[in-house]
């Protein structure tokens, strides 16, 4: 009887018909693609994203050319040159980030003592040429003048958990 | 004047060439477009099976895609490997797409609306269809590639065990219309939409259909392209144009598949409802409507069934499905032949 049951079944499509029935359900489903780039998901306030220098309130860089983020960085895309400057505080005269070589680890971002460099929230900064990736210090302090609200906030809602 | 130019496009040379032309132009470029749209429709179904999108981006509802994707391969570089037959590479392509277009000569799309009103319609649709193998099997050999060689003979394979059942489903309707003239065998379904043959044949059309999947090598019998296998199959080699043709010829195909089942078993070109107002709109539209409907069956199974392991290919096509087709062809004649409904007569 349940070799019978088990020909009817196979001879009638049954599984087949079944799984039809399934699939056709499925198509009236709301779908779950998030429909980028006109709609986003949300990104946590610790995302690792492009690097930027931020400033203090008053329009002074923050770095202090301490390098221990050169020297931290597990990928050696951070170069780092430093004078005194005129006013004899010590600042960088060179900033550069190989963006083709960071790896996105944060550790910078960790080492800094005054949270001048950054991982922001920005993905979108691909690149036509490989030269566009070379980071200078003009670009970062750019990019921190650009995100400066949104890594602000981002800090403040982290801050607890460090 | 007016019987001048009625003279001039009946009798004269010129004349029925250019009437030829213009039959076949109106023909293919609406198969062209639909095959466009089928493209497009194809990738919408199955997104929507699997709770995406689809194209969105290109037009509105990303209607402009398959224009899109068309320029994109037009304007790629045909490339020839260095080792293929130049020659038979880029035939194959060609000898796919024709006989993909070819065999719509003898299609009735509506009432009288056919290019080449033949009396031997069906054999010429079938022996067409079996021509497309050839298309195929030259791509696997001249690509000089394993993997395309090894999925032509896989897809020849396939194809002829396919059309072994076909032909014994299309010979049960014959049996049932008694004439092989396409427009005859629709004719001979007139009435309510249960009057059409796929009810009283539903094994047939069941076998029908799954044999068509098997012929223009859909899911769950895609084994010639099973890209874990053979990369691309018989299609791995190929790019640009040539890939563009193959390509067009397959989905005009499973139009044109989809043409047949709905003139074998849907009516063909009948309204479901024999009264008004369905009478009124064209008969056309009811063609196209059902050649739709299967299709949309064919974007369905792709979206649902997984395919198929070569060896259960082979079991079903001739353990299960001959044995079938062909007992039920008995039984059709012996049922015609002692129910007195032998056509004709």
């Amino acid at each position: 009887m349940a070799s019978l049951d088990r020909t009817a079944r196979t001879f009638l499509l049954a599984e087949v018909i079944s799984g039809f029935v399934l699939t056709l359900k499925y198509m009236f489903k709301p779908k779950v693609t998030v429909n980028y780039p006109y709609e986003r998901s949300p990104l946590s306030p610790r995302f690792r994203g492009e690097h930027a220098l931020r400033r203090y309130p008053n329009g002074e860089e923050r770095c202090i050319a301490c390098k221990l983020c050169e020297a931290v960085c597990p990928a050696l895309a951070i170069t780092i040159e430093a004078e005194p400057r005129e006013d004899g505080s010590r600042r960088t005269t060179r900033y550069d980030i190989d963006m083709t070589k960071c790896i996105y680890c944060g550790f910078c971002q960790e080492a800094c003592p005054v949270d001048a460099i950054v991982e922001g929230p920005n993905t979108e900064f691909t690149t036509e040429t490989r030269e566009e990736l070379l980071y200078s210090k003009e670009k970062l302090l750019a990019n921190g003048d650009r995100w400066e609200g949104t890594i602000a906030q981002n800090l403040r809602a982290d801050a607890p958990y460090r | 004047m007016y019987a001048d130019l009625i003279h001039f496009f009946t009798t004269h040379w010129l004349g029925q060439a250019i009437v030829i032309l213009a039959e076949c132009l109106a023909v293919t470029v609406p198969l062209l477009v639909a095959v466009a749209y089928m493209t497009y429709a194809d990738r919408k179904i199955w997104a929507s099976i699997q709770l995406r999108r689809g194209p969105n981006v290109v037009g509105p509802f990303g209607l402009l895609q398959p224009f899109a994707d068309g320029l994109k391969l037009l304007l790629k570089e045909t490339i020839v490997p260095s080792s293929a037959n130049t020659v038979l590479f880029l035939i194959a392509p060609m000898i796919t797409f024709m006989t993909a277009l070819i065999a719509w000569a003898v299609v009735p799309f509506a009432d009288g609306w056919v290019i080449a009103d033949i009396n031997v319609g069906i054999l010429y649709l079938f022996a067409i269809s079996s021509l497309g193998v050839y298309g195929i099997i030259i791509a696997g050999w001249a690509s000089n590639s394993k993997y395309a060689f090894l999925g032509a003979l896989r897809s020849a394979a396939q194809m002829v065990s396919y059309e072994v059942s076909i032909g014994f489903v299309l010979v049960t309707v014959l049996l049932c219309v008694g004439s092989l003239n396409l427009s005859k065998i629709v004719l001979a379904q007139t009435g309510w939409f249960w009057n059409w043959y796929w009810l009283p044949l539903l094994p047939m059309f069941v076998i029908f259909f799954i044999s068509a999947l098997a012929e223009t090598n859909r899911t769950p019998f895609d084994l010639p392209m099973s890209e874990a296998e053979l990369v691309q199959g018989f299609q791995t080699e190929y790019s640009s144009m040539p890939f563009a043709l193959f390509f067009l010829g397959e989905y005009a195909n499973m139009i044109l598949l989809s043409a047949m089942g709905s003139i074998l078993f849907l009516g063909g070109w009948m309204s479901p409802i024999p009264y008004a107002p369905f009478t009124y709109v064209p008969g056309v539209v009811w063609f196209a409507l059902k050649i739709a409907m299967l299709l949309f069956v064919f974007s369905w199974t792709k979206g649902t069934l997984p395919r198929y392991r070569y060896d259960q290919l082979m079991r079903l096509g001739w353990k299960v499905f001959l044995p079938i087709s062909l007992g039920w062809l008995v039984l059709t004649a012996a049922v015609l032949q002692f129910g007195g409904w032998v056509p004709g007569k």
